[in-house]
């Protein structure tokens, strides 16, 4: 049956209750999205700076050339993104069965077990996994997925919690499935919280990775260890702060990243 | 759908008395607790009508009304839509054919105004353009202009106009039933009477079956073709008319329950429109003094009411206002505003209230587009009253000789 409104409603009716203008609050101003990048980039040149400039001996010329260090902040990147990767496969699919009703009963057990993977130290995983299978990039790989699964767990299982019941209820009385309810709507209003949990993992693991040249992974960490064993403290410190940038960098973007992702109207 | 009237007419002559909903000794156990929410619960609920479940906090009423739609399971029973045991077909399939409104709205906050409302057409697979029509065609029925709003999302609109798409949404598929729980609960007062109003209004021409909740026995009468008062577990107490309800409660647990004051909450249950209007002097805008000064002498009235050219009312202008605006002042910015205007469907209780506050204690009664009417005074109110206790006097003297006091007769 179709209706017309009647005019008499607009004209009681119409004018009540302004809606609040949009506040793009999620937007960044433009000199926030610019102070990181611009910021790496004079650090980055100052590095560069001090090494050209420098006297480099035979050692740190073979560490601190500029391709050796590409292949190195591949290899880092790479270590960081195959964790990540990992801990993103595990943790949300983990963290939705989790949340389902039915699994309620496992619920603590599993959140548990996930607890033990970060209460152990990284290099201390590391070293198990070097002794106990091998050693180089994929034991590194999962060393640190392991370590960074919980947040990521956590955050995607207090996501889906904190949706609102009363949204929840509303779709079930619509006729929605439990599948449609979770992809259409529990799983888009928590994906800030998801992000940011991925965001932890991924500035944890890049940071973190630097501890896979211990166990023969590579990574920037080479530089590090390399500098601490030939005692060339001044490879050490470029090292580090590569890693420190790189760290950085990867956080602004993830940042960026959490920003396009937040649903609208949140 | 030219005249609305007619339409609810025809709709309620081929409809009258069907049943839409029967729900069969529907009974609802929660694990772990001993006694049952709902209990053994029967009732009939007729085509085209607002039926109220009303009653005190944990009578079962919300368990009930969930249990329509399944989303609480009955533990035992059978429910019966539009001649079908719906106890056991597919939960989700049933629940696109039954609208459902709740009292936190729980619109979708990701989602903009049209997708929303376009919920259930998209999970019935609609067109595009059927759905996109048809979220327009709800946001005009709801008083909210489509190309504004459209594209908002839940967070920019205020608290009433949540509620109006809530209602949009729940009757985007067109669905006879509507599940009503404490709809208005969450708005406050002025918004919630406003929306009341134009829901009631709303009902006039869709005639859909509604099952309301509510806790609010004021709201139960004001909305209600029928109300069914609950005690716990779901017992009914009365299932009736508000008139008959009002007038002669079952026991003393609804006569509890409605409370004090039955003589004025009897005045929800009439309208402007039901009852005589008087006159009162009016003129056009621009009339002299010399004209208003003549029709206030021909009037025991004193004030005259100044309509514009649509003879929507703007002043009363009495005497003294006449007196001042000899001093080079013209007539249009003397007398006082028009307050207190109603329209035909406000209810006796509302126009009562307006006409408290209200220049020479009357009512300006308006049409639909706001030209004037006539005036309701509190005489009108007044015999308005008397009569409707006659009548129910009368028809209690016929129904049987009940020993009930009329203990609200002389107040």
């Amino acid at each position: 049956m179709s209706t017309t409104p009647t005019d008499q409603a607009k004209a009681t009716l119409g004018g009540y209750g302004a809606p609040s203008k949009d506040r793009s609050r999620r937007s960044r101003s433009l000199g926030r999205y610019l102070f990181m990048p611009v910021l790496l980039a004079l650090v980055l040149l100052l590095t560069y700076l001090s090494v050209s400039r420098r006297d480099l001996d035979s050692v740190e010329a073979k560490r601190l050339d500029f391709d050796f260090i590409l292949a190195r902040t591949r290899e880092h990147l790479e270590l960081t993104a195959l964790s990540t990767l990992l801990v993103l496969v595990i943790a949300i699919p983990v963290g939705i069965l989790l949340t389902r009703s039915f699994a309620r009963p496992v619920t603590p057990v599993a959140i548990a077990l996930f607890n033990i993977g970060q209460a152990v130290p990284t290099i201390g995983l590391l070293l198990i996994f070097a002794i106990a299978w091998n050693i180089g990039f994929l034991p590194t790989v999962i060393a640190l997925a392991a370590y960074t699964t919980l947040p990521v767990l956590r955050n995607t299982m207090v996501g889906l919690t904190q949706v609102d019941d009363s949204v929840i209820e509303s779709a079930r009385g619509m006729g929605m499935t439990k599948l449609a309810v979770l992809t259409r709507i529990e799983l888009p209003l928590a994906v800030p919280v998801i992000m940011a949990g991925l965001r932890t993992a991924l500035t944890i693991n890049v940071g973190t990775a630097t501890l896979g040249a211990f166990i023969g992974a590579g990574g920037l960490g080479s530089l590090i260890v390399s500098g601490f064993s030939s005692n060339h403290p001044y490879i050490t410190i470029v090292g580090g702060i590569l890693v420190a940038v790189l760290a950085l960098l990867v956080d602004y973007l993830a940042g960026i990243a959490e920003d396009f992702l937040r649903p609208k109207g949140l | 759908m030219t005249d609305p009237q007619q339409g609810h007419e025809t709709g309620s002559a081929s409809d009258a008395g069907k049943i839409e909903i029967r729900l069969e000794n529907l009974a609802k156990r929660f694990p772990g607790v001993s006694e049952p929410a709902v209990d053994d619960l029967t009732m009939e609920i007729p085509k085209g009508e607002i039926v109220i479940l009303v009653g005190p906090s944990g009578c079962g009423k919300t368990t009930t009304m969930k249990m329509i739609n399944r989303i609480i399971e009955p533990t035992s029973g059978r429910i019966v839509l539009d001649g079908e045991d719906v106890t056991k077909v597919n939960p989700d399939q049933l629940r696109r054919r039954i609208g459902y409104v709740i009292q936190q709205i729980g619109l979708f906050p990701h989602q903009t105004i049209a997708d929303n409302i376009a919920t259930v057409p998209r999970l019935l697979g609609w067109s595009k353009e059927r759905t996109s029509e048809r979220v327009d065609e709800l946001l005009e029925m709801v008083s909210m202009d489509p190309g504004r709003y459209r594209k908002r999302y839940p967070k920019e609109l205020s608290g009433g106009q949540r509620q109006r798409v809530g209602v949009a949404r729940a009757m985007s598929a067109d669905p006879d039933v509507m599940l009503m729980d404490e709809p208005f609960g969450a708005i406050d007062p002025i918004t919630r009477d406003r929306l009341q109003n134009e829901f009631l209004r709303l009902q006039e021409q869709i005639k859909k079956t509604i099952i309301f909740v509510t806790h609010d026995i004021d709201e139960a009468i004001k909305m209600g073709d029928r109300i069914a008062i609950l005690r716990e577990q779901s017992h009914i107490a009365q299932f009736d008319t508000p008139e008959r309800i009002l007038v002669n409660p079952a026991d003393d647990f609804v006569a509890d329950f409605i409370g004090r004051g039955a003589s004025l909450k009897r005045l929800s249950l009439s309208r402007v429109r039901d009852v005589e209007l008087h006159d009162w002097p009016t003129t056009q805008e621009g009339a002299s003094p010399e004209e208003i000064r003549r029709l206030l002498d021909g009037s025991d009235k004193s004030a005259v009411l100044v309509l514009d050219e649509q003879r929507r009312p703007l002043r009363w202008v009495n005497a003294e206002h006449l007196s001042r605006s000899g001093n080079g002042r013209g007539l249009d910015d003397v007398g006082l505003p028009a307050e207190a205007v109603v329209q035909p469907n406000a209810t006796l209780s509302d126009t009562l209230n307006e006409m408290i506050t209200a220049r020479y204690s009357t009512a300006i009664v308006v049409d639909s587009s706001n030209a004037y009417q006539g005036i309701v005074d509190i005489d009108t109110i007044n015999e308005t009253v008397r009569s409707m206790r006659r009548a129910e006097r009368g028809r209690l003297r016929g129904d049987d000789a009940a020993d009930t006091d009329f203990d609200d007769e002389d107040d």
